[in-house]
């Protein structure tokens, strides 16, 4: 067993400008925060619309809902980010085209295909969970918003779905964590966040140990103080009466 | 679009297919086996034991697979070496094989252990008023009920798991994905390969997940 243990690997200069290895794990996951946060917008969009559409009585419409959750739960991740990265800009029209292959950064252009795959990937399993939520509340509901005299998309905005998200914050908290880790596969287009960042190191450093221990450090950090945080917004906004939430 | 050049590249394809189904063959098993007892470790009375669990599956869980795949990639020749006294290489296939059964070990004995917690106290009591020690009520009472209880969830892990295993791409092993992309850029339609890559992953867990379902119906009581 002879490796040579150096915790201070992450202070010494990486030979490029001023910059210490710690730094490019700092902007590292400032990547991945960012890609996170945007896909999750995107998903929670387009999620709840979906999920809305899901539950609505028109055939056609919670059919295509139904295609769309199948089409994007049964492909791998990986394949569908090399999907948008690698083939669909080739069929764009040709000045998005151009512009999306030559006027951008590279990293700006993997950013975009990472989050536009990351958020219709989640967006799928959101879609999943509202409708989940809407069918897990009683009939009662969507029939004295009608007798209130509120139109469809009024019950949905003003009684179903603020019932709903709070039912399913638990679910919701989950695929939040996973647009975290899943972000991590934009390091195989290219992307500099966090895991490319912590390879590089442990290319440049041969310090591979320290390198890994610290991504494993700080995703696993991040994980639980997101958990703790959505915990605490749990119980802030339970709804009352329902048994699913510790009976309060 | 061209599928012309896909008949000769697909002995290629199948190889690249066998090898993901044999990952996720032995990943499965392993991973089931590892998770089960992990589930009892959780349960037990001993709080050392349930803590350890505990932290084995938080721990696995708040990680990407990536990150896990590549930390096993460099680190378990590193440590075979420890052991052994001298450098081994491994292979790509068996740290890749290592890092997917601990990591679903994590969620398999979560499944594990809800089905467990699913059978009814009653059960055990039985057992136990039978003479049985707790291995035994165990091994013979409450696994097989709680198992077939949750088969459907365990088969639908292993389907995510099959859509996961395409992340070897990362340590260049060949795989279904990675064999289809280098047959692509061989031939110069990586756009024909890639979306028949994405067709046949789609066909593959779209077909699955409805056979789980089904045995969901039939397994229901």
């Amino acid at each position: 067993m002879n490796y040579n243990w150096d915790w201070g690997v992450f202070f010494k200069s990486t030979g490029i400008g001023s910059e210490v290895y710690l730094d490019w794990f700092i902007s590292g996951l400032g990547w991945t925060l960012a890609l996170a946060l945007s896909a999750w917008i995107i998903a929670l969009i387009l999620g709840t619309i979906m999920g809305v559409a899901r539950t609505l009585p028109s055939r056609f419409v919670s059919g295509f809902a139904s295609a769309y959750v199948e089409l994007f739960r049964n492909i791998p991740l990986l394949v569908q980010l090399f999907i948008w990265y690698f083939l669909v800009p080739d069929f764009l029209p040709e000045s998005i085209e151009i512009w999306f292959k030559q006027d951008i950064k590279p990293s700006t252009s993997a950013f975009i295909s990472v989050v536009v795959c990351l958020g219709l990937f989640t967006s799928a399993r959101v879609c999943e969970q509202v409708r989940t939520g809407i069918q897990a509340l009683p009939k009662g509901q969507i029939n004295a918003g009608y007798a209130l005299g509120l139109n469809i998309a009024q019950t949905y905005r003003h009684v179903l779905l603020p019932q709903a998200f709070r039912i399913i914050i638990p679910p919701l908290t989950s695929e939040f964590l996973n647009v975290f880790k899943n972000s991590s596969v934009a390091s195989l287009i290219g992307l500099m966040e966090l895991l490319a960042q912590t390879k590089q190191t442990a290319e440049f450093t041969a310090n591979l140990f320290e390198a890994f221990t610290l991504a494993t450090i700080i995703y696993f950090t991040l994980n639980m103080s997101l958990m703790m945080i959505m915990r605490w917004v749990e119980k802030k906004t339970s709804v009352p009466g329902l048994m699913s939430l510790g009976g309060k | 679009m061209d599928l012309s050049n896909i008949g000769p590249a697909l002995p290629g394809l199948i190889d690249g297919m066998i090898l993901t189904l044999e990952l996720l063959f032995f990943a499965v098993i392993g991973g089931v086996a590892l998770g089960t007892l992990l589930a009892l470790a959780r349960m037990s009375s001993n709080p050392v034991l349930s803590r350890l669990a505990g932290f084995y599956v938080n721990y696995f869980r708040s990680i990407p697979l990536l990150l896990v795949i590549t930390w096993f990639y460099f680190m378990v020749p590193f440590i075979i070496g420890w052991i052994t006294g001298r450098p081994t290489p491994i292979g790509a296939f068996t740290s890749c094989l290592i890092a997917f059964m601990m990591f679903e070990a994590a969620y398999y004995c979560e499944i594990v252990r809800a089905g467990i917690q699913s059978i009814s106290k009653g059960q055990a009591n039985a057992a136990y008023a039978l003479g049985m020690n707790y291995s035994q009520a165990m091994r013979l009472i409450i696994l097989p009920q709680a198992f077939r209880k949750m088969m459907p969830l365990l088969l639908m892990q292993s389907i995510i798991l099959f859509q996961d295993t395409s992340l070897v791409y990362a340590v260049g092993m060949m795989d279904f994905l990675n064999t289809a992309r280098s047959k692509g850029d061989i031939v110069g339609q990586p756009h024909e390969f890639l979306l028949l890559a994405g067709a046949v992953y789609f066909l593959i867990s779209f077909s699955a997940s409805m056979l789980v379902k089904r045995l969901q119906k039939k397994l229901a009581v």
